[in-house]
């Protein structure tokens, strides 16, 4: 057995086409990663593959160890210098640069095992970055690709690339049933499976926590997705459409900012009327607490909190995609007593600023509360007012500046102007941030909410009505509020493709991709512990635990590793002819006598052996096997041998 | 001709060889099937075994033509094919054909002539005719040449190189022979005294080779023996040539003939696999035809 035993199974010197294959899944890995990496990390990572490449033809040019360990070093220091904080960014920073490393120190088999599975690894890390379906999809290719180098390395003779692609495809297809029934059945925790640093969620957009001339317009240029609504029943007119979000109170300056939470203030009170709407949101992680909410939420989600100005605030910064549902009512009273500490807030107003507006204010206060709100909004309809999204940068007084200079502006210059105007004119207002309208997506019949429906509003309060919504914006484009921004804008300024009118077909084919994301989103990436356990009760209709989705996993793996070694088995095991099986039969005759025929033992030797132990039968077993040989082996086959055999195995008894 | 009239002839040609070199019937058995599969033999053994003796015997046996070349170091191409030498009579070279024009010529002790030599022989032994002065001479049908070789000794010997070792169908050795035959070629009975009678001659031995081809192969037995080669290749540095896997069919195929019959079982290749194989597979392992016997299960 020695010499069966002493052949090496792998190739243990590689060759140039192994390591380009290396070299060129690798290739692909770190390209899916670009944006996600400085760029001197991906140019020195080509630079360390292109002089692996030279050191193919010539073995010299690969670098000794302290070159090495001088080069790792060195990168250590480039991230440390360019990288502030060690989180998700500089921790794929140093994978890729230890991984184009490795490969100037890839020369025999197990390094290059090594490198091939940090090529896996460097795909699994496109999900710390994003979890869309596109993500998925980038991953493919690549992970076609090294499982593709894989196989080549483990061949023994050549193969074209498309057999082996191909393959590699098929390999991965053929995984896909695991993979389903562990995502369907593998036990969820709640939350985030391990946590992700910091940095990951700088770069998340949406409202901020205070307001300046300025910051909703920048807003507006983004389109993408800020949430989803799903209405119970019929959706509700656009001009209906005011998501709440941050109630701003105190101004300074130039920025308007929410109180903090510890305000000690008592909830508003409010009274509904008509029907409530039901609906459930989708909310994009914004790394911030706002929950968004239809004006006025009467029932929020179980794990948020209200505060007293009826802003919805989850408990933790929201850095996941969220599911909530929620129940609201467009007639409604908010706040009606108003107490002396709210009444002082909300007619705060910084001294000393603004002179222009702060008189025009004094000469309104001897009006009465709605009166002083026509005549600001007829100011505003009446004045050549301009509704734009590239306002002129405001001066030293900036409502000054807009309201009798520029009269330019976008919402949040309408909403802080006419704030500021009504507490000097001695009626208490605030501001309230958001997002108005949405685009209801007909595939799927939910509504679209993006970053450029961000909006600013005023609520005013007045005696008997307590906190009633104003919206100087509509007085100067009511377009923005009956249709939408795309409307309001129409030619005039750059906006996001999303929200203009130009391209319909495009934009209906965009419709389309969305609903197919947004069924991911609900379906793949929002299946958490509640929908799991929920999703699996419904089908089996029982109330499940969470012990039971492990039983239930168990079975279906094993289920499914059953049929798999069935379907192997049958393939492994030929049918057998007639012949054979009435060999079989034979055989299971002499199985009692220990007489069991070795797996390279032909029919006549084993018949040679057997009658060594039954002397007294010898002309019956050795008829057996001529007669089963000449069935197997001969040219001209007749039924009559057949029917011998089939007599002979018949009338053979061993004992 | 039907297969026992085939079985018969053969069966006498065993049993007169037997009365010669006793006890040996396998290695006769083995080295009739090789020349009826139509392949040289290499027999390789001590010396004073009988390899002499077994390849003279067959010759006479099956009524041949024999010649004998005794192999040496100064042994030059022309001592065995023959010379072109000037005839004053006739004024013109005349070919002068040397041993290797005849039925079966033993090469005694091959391995101990130089390279040169060798090749000149086993180019005879592939092309079955010899070109010199650009005459093509045909060599005279059948043609076999049963080589020796001394295994051990290998002090001023030329080993011959794997290419043309695969020329040979088949090697076998002889080994000593057991208690029961010593004590009968120690009274003088068998041995080179006795001179057997031919019980064929070249014209029935072409039927036989004719035969032996005709002997069916069943797709079941074709499995088989891709099995055993696909094993050698996947186990071992290198594995069996198509000609090996050709030579084995052959070899299958005489072997079932002797035993009597026109279709080849696995016990067919079984008995002819090691000598087949053993001298083709690149191992220092004397056993490894039985392991890979051993491994590879019957379809």
């Amino acid at each position: 057995m020695k010499s069966l035993a002493a052949k090496p199974t792998l190739t243990p010197v590689l060759t140039p086409t192994q390591l380009i294959w290396l070299m060129a899944s690798l290739g692909l890995a770190l390209a899916t990663h670009v944006l996600n990496l400085p760029i001197w990390v991906t140019i020195a990572s080509a630079f360390f593959g292109a002089w692996r490449f030279a050191a193919i033809k010539n073995p010299r040019l690969m670098p000794n160890r302290w070159l090495l360990v001088l080069l790792s070093v060195l990168m250590g220091l480039g991230l440390l210098l360019t990288t502030g904080q060690f989180g998700r960014d500089a921790s794929l920073s140093l994978l890729v640069l230890m991984t184009a490393l490795k490969l100037l120190e890839t020369k025999k088999l197990r390094d290059y095992m090594l490198t091939l599975m940090l090529g896996y690894f460097l795909v699994g890390n496109l999900f710390l970055f994003n979890q869309s379906m596109a993500t998925f999809g980038l991953s493919i290719p690549p992970l076609i690709l090294l499982t593709a180098t894989l196989i080549n390395i483990s061949l023994k003779t050549p193969q074209s690339f498309v057999f082996i692609a191909k393959l590699a495809a098929k390999l991965l297809l053929q995984s896909v049933p695991v993979m389903l029934i562990l995502f369907v059945l593998f036990p969820r925790i709640p939350g985030p499976l391990w946590g992700i640093p910091q940095d990951a969620f700088s770069g998340m957009t949406g409202l901020g926590d205070s307001l300046q001339f300025g910051n909703i317009s920048q807003l507006t240029q983004n389109s993408s997705i800020a949430f989803r609504v799903q209405f119970q029943g019929t959706t509700p007119a656009n001009k209906q459409l005011y998501w709440r979000g941050p109630v701003l109170w105190h101004q300074d300056g130039r920025q308007w900012l929410s109180p903090s939470q510890n305000i000690g203030l008592a909830p508003e009170t409010l009274t509904t009327q008509g029907a409530p709407i039901r609906y459930t949101i989708t909310l994009e992680p914004h790394n911030r607490l706002w929950l968004l909410m239809l004006d006025m939420p009467s029932i929020i989600p179980p794990e948020a909190k209200l505060s007293h100005d009826y802003s919805v605030l989850a408990s933790a910064p929201v850095r996941t995609r969220i599911r909530y549902s929620g129940e609201s009512f467009t007639t409604y009273k908010l706040g009606e007593t108003l107490n002396e500490r709210e009444r002082i807030l909300s007619l705060q107003i910084t001294e000393g600023e603004n002179p222009r507006t702060i008189q025009l204010g004094q000469s309104l206060q001897h009006l009465s509360p709605q009166e002083k709100i026509n005549a600001a909004l007829t100011m505003f309809r009446q004045q050549p007012f301009i509704y734009t999204l590239k306002p002129p940068i405001a001066g030293e007084n900036p409502v000054d500046d807009f309201l009798f200079n520029t009269k330019k502006g976008f919402c949040e210059h309408y909403a802080a102007s006419f704030v500021y105007l009504m507490r000097a004119a001695g009626l208490p207002a605030r501001i309230v941030t958001g997002y108005q309208g949405g685009e209801l997506n007909p595939n799927g019949n939910y509504l679209i909410v993006r970053q450029s429906d961000a909006h600013a509003w005023a609520e005013v309060w007045l005696q008997g009505e307590g906190w009633v919504r104003v919206d100087p914006t509509a007085a100067v484009s009511p377009e923005r509020v009956e249709q939408g921004i795309g409307d309001a804008l129409r030619d005039s300024d750059a906006l996001p493709l999303m929200s203009r009118h130009d391209f319909p077909l495009l934009k209906k084919a965009l419709l389309n991709w969305d609903s197919i994301n947004n069924g991911w989103n609900q379906w793949v990436l929002g299946y958490d512990d509640k929908k799991q356990l929920e999703f699996l009760s419904k089908l089996s209709g029982k109330n499940l635990k969470e012990s039971d989705l492990v039983f239930w996993m168990m079975g279906a793996i094993v289920l499914v590793m059953l049929a798999t070694s069935y379907f192997l088995f049958k393939q492994s095991k030929p049918k057998l002819n007639a012949a054979q099986q009435l060999y079989t039969q034979y055989l299971r005759k002499l199985k009692p006598l220990n007489l069991v025929p070795n797996s390279n033992e032909g029919a006549h030797d084993f018949a040679l052996r057997v009658t060594a132990q039954l002397p007294q039968q010898e002309h019956a077993i050795m008829a057996i096997a001529e007669h089963f040989n000449a069935l197997q082996y001969s040219q001209n086959t007749n039924n009559g041998a057949l029917e011998a055999l089939t007599k002979l195995i018949k009338n053979f008894n061993p004992k | 001709m039907q297969i026992s009239t085939h079985a018969s002839t053969t069966h006498a040609i065993v049993k007169a060889a037997s009365q010669v070199i006793l006890g040996k019937e396998q290695q006769i058995k083995l080295s009739l099937a090789c020349l009826l599969a139509g392949g040289h033999l290499l027999i390789e053994d001590l010396p004073g075994m009988g390899k002499t003796t077994l390849a003279h015997t067959l010759a006479q046996v099956l009524g041949l033509g024999f010649r004998r070349a005794q192999f040496t170091s100064d042994l030059l191409p022309a001592d065995i094919i023959g010379v072109s030498i000037y005839d004053r009579a006739i004024s013109a070279f005349q070919f002068h054909a040397g041993p290797i024009f005849t039925n079966v010529l033993l090469a005694d002790e091959i391995n101990r002539a130089t390279p040169k030599a060798q090749s000149a022989l086993l180019e005879a032994m592939e092309e079955q005719q010899i070109t010199v002065d650009g005459a093509t001479h045909p060599l005279p049908k059948p043609f076999f040449v049963i080589a020796t070789q001394n295994p051990k000794h290998h002090i001023g010997t030329f080993p011959l190189p794997e290419s043309q070792l695969d020329r040979f169908l088949m090697r076998i050795s002889l080994g000593y022979p057991d208690a029961e035959s010593e004590r009968a070629l120690l009274k003088n009975q068998g041995g080179r005294g006795t001179n057997p009678q031919a019980v064929c001659n070249a014209e029935t031995l072409q039927q036989l080779q004719q035969a032996a081809l005709s002997v069916h192969v069943s797709d079941q037995l074709l499995d088989y023996l891709q099995a055993l080669i696909q094993y050698t290749r996947m186990q071992l540095a290198t594995g069996l040539s198509p000609r090996a896997g050709l030579g084995l069919r052959q070899c299958a195929q005489a072997w079932a003939m002797l035993e009597g019959r026109d279709f080849v079982i696995p016990e067919d290749v079984q008995a002819v696999f090691a000598s087949v194989v053993g001298h083709r597979l690149q191992t220092q392992d004397s056993n490894i035809a039985k392991l890979i016997l051993d491994h590879v299960a019957i379809p």
